[in-house]
């Protein structure tokens, strides 16, 4: 039987789409090896000390967090267990939103932390690399208030932290741009702060070269699968660990149909020939 | 009231989710629709965020607060207004000068930042000793690195012509590069994939509870 190509597309379509939704459902429990970039970036929070001051920079918007919202919990939460003070920021307007939604998911199992002693939302600043170059020289002038309106010098956590310098790390959960490529330009490059974070898996490739000896990012979470890792390292059965197995599922049926194709096309050349 | 439209919300994006998908099985008015929708709220969304989160707090309210002391505001706001010059024919002149000032501005900050980010540090990255590294593993991941660098840039030096002896390095680095590109179309899968997990997670979880 010789199907159309229209008709093969919409087959195709079907059975990935029943292919992703059934292990959604029925959930299988496969596990991801921890990558060396993943791991690279969970020891980066792990050996900082206590009570430290970070920033985490929510860099994305709805479209990308199925990817990167799961990173941004699992962040969150391995702060909160070594108590650092998390600052929020956000290079995309929507980032506010994010961070706010991650925050509150993270709350739920750490109802001890509170807003301004332990987290805080600075909101979002346009800008991009030009803000994080004014954010070197003064936090409080380029986030005068939070995103309650609290002035920058009444936020507790904050009574130390004057410039980029004063923070730990930086973490940028980042979908584009501006995001963790203008962080590690101007956080690590220019003011020497470590840079660490995760995007969506289509732009990590561009980003592992900077996971290098110079160490221009400690670290990086690709996609799905990163975050899943880091989900693994803290010990948390967070949302990517459960999509990772629609995730393999859907690729190991994408390598069925490159298979199918390439013998397809194959057997079609082969005929062309006799 | 507001159940109703938590309610009501999930509903609507189950049926824009719904519409949009269906363009797989071919082109139809749900779709078309769908994409309208999508545009227009985008524009719209998009003028109100930068009127209340960029031009409110760092332009009027500094002005109104405190006039003479934030004065300097008024040139980037010129510069502003100048660029919506562009929009009438006669006047469409007077945003040159803003977009040159934009233009110089990013290409002088960018060049210093990609010079030092994407040349000095990545080729000093590459200075390595391949033999300095703790395992077998990692003297010939680091042989790979500076392999498939150097004949990866010697494939794009075109000012020699690529036959004889430089026909091999420049074919070792096309092996290189067409790995990478295959690593970089498996993570894009990878990412589109996500993306039809997010929406059927919404679709199951939210709008028809099938799943926890």
């Amino acid at each position: 039987m010789k199907l159309s190509a229209l008709a093969e597309r919409r087959i195709i379509y079907s059975v990935l789409f029943v292919a992703v939704a059934l292990p959604l459902i029925f959930p299988i429990g496969w596990t991801t090896e921890v990558s060396e970039y993943t791991r690279m970036a969970y020891q980066l929070i792990e050996s900082t000390p206590e009570d430290k001051v970070v920033i985490i920079s929510f860099d994305y918007d709805p479209s990308t967090m199925t990817e990167l919202q799961p990173m941004s919990e699992a962040m969150i939460e391995h702060a909160f267990k070594k108590n650092h003070k998390v600052i929020a920021t956000a290079l995309w307007p929507m980032g506010v939103q994010m961070a706010e939604q991650a925050f509150s998911k993270v709350l739920l199992d750490y109802p001890e932390k509170t807003r301004g002693e332990d987290f805080v939302n600075l909101g979002y600043k346009v800008g991009g690399m030009v803000t994080i170059q004014a954010m070197g020289r003064s936090l409080p002038e380029v986030f005068p208030k939070d995103t309650q309106n609290t002035p920058f010098e009444e936020i507790p956590m904050l009574k130390n932290v004057r410039r980029l310098k004063d923070v730990a790390y930086i973490s940028s959960l980042s979908s584009g741009v501006p995001g963790i490529k203008e962080w590690m330009m101007v956080a690590r490059d220019n003011y020497q702060v470590p840079v660490t974070g995760g995007c969506t898996a289509v732009s990590a490739p561009g980003f592992f070269p900077y996971v290098n000896e110079q160490r221009q990012l400690y670290g990086l979470l690709g996609g799905l699968k990163g975050a899943s890792e880091y989900e693994s390292l803290i010990g948390r059965l967070g949302s990517a660990t459960t999509k990772m197995d629609a995730q393999s599922i859907a690729h190991l049926l994408i390598l069925i149909f490159i298979a199918t194709g390439n013998i397809k096309a194959y057997k079609a050349k082969r005929r062309k020939k006799s | 009231m507001i159940q109703f439209m938590n309610v009501f919300g999930i509903w609507l994006a189950a049926f824009f989710t719904i519409s949009i998908f269906s363009f797989l099985y071919k082109d139809n008015p749900f779709y078309k629709f769908s994409e309208q929708v999508f545009v227009g709220l985008s524009a719209a969304y998009w003028l109100v965020y930068i009127i209340y989160s960029i031009m409110i707090p760092n332009l009027f309210a500094k002005l109104i607060a405190d006039f003479s002391g934030n004065a300097i505001l008024l040139i980037p706001a010129t510069l502003g207004v100048m660029m919506l010059m562009r929009l009438h024919p006669r006047t469409q002149w007077l945003s040159r000068f803003p977009i040159a000032i934009m233009i110089g501005t990013t290409a002088g900050i960018s060049m210093l930042r990609y010079m030092k980010s994407d040349i000095l540090e990545q080729v000093t990255a590459t200075m390595i000793n391949p033999f300095a590294a703790p395992d077998t593993a990692g003297v010939i991941g680091n042989l790979l690195l500076i392999i498939g660098t150097i004949t990866g840039v010697f494939f794009f030096y075109f000012s020699k012509k690529q036959d004889g002896i430089f026909k091999v390095p420049s074919k070792i680095g096309i092996y290189f590069l067409m790995i990478s590109f295959g690593a970089t179309f498996g993570y894009t899968v990878m990412a589109r994939i996500s993306l039809l997990i997010g929406r059927l997670e919404f679709l199951l979880k939210d709008w028809l509870h099938i799943i926890q």
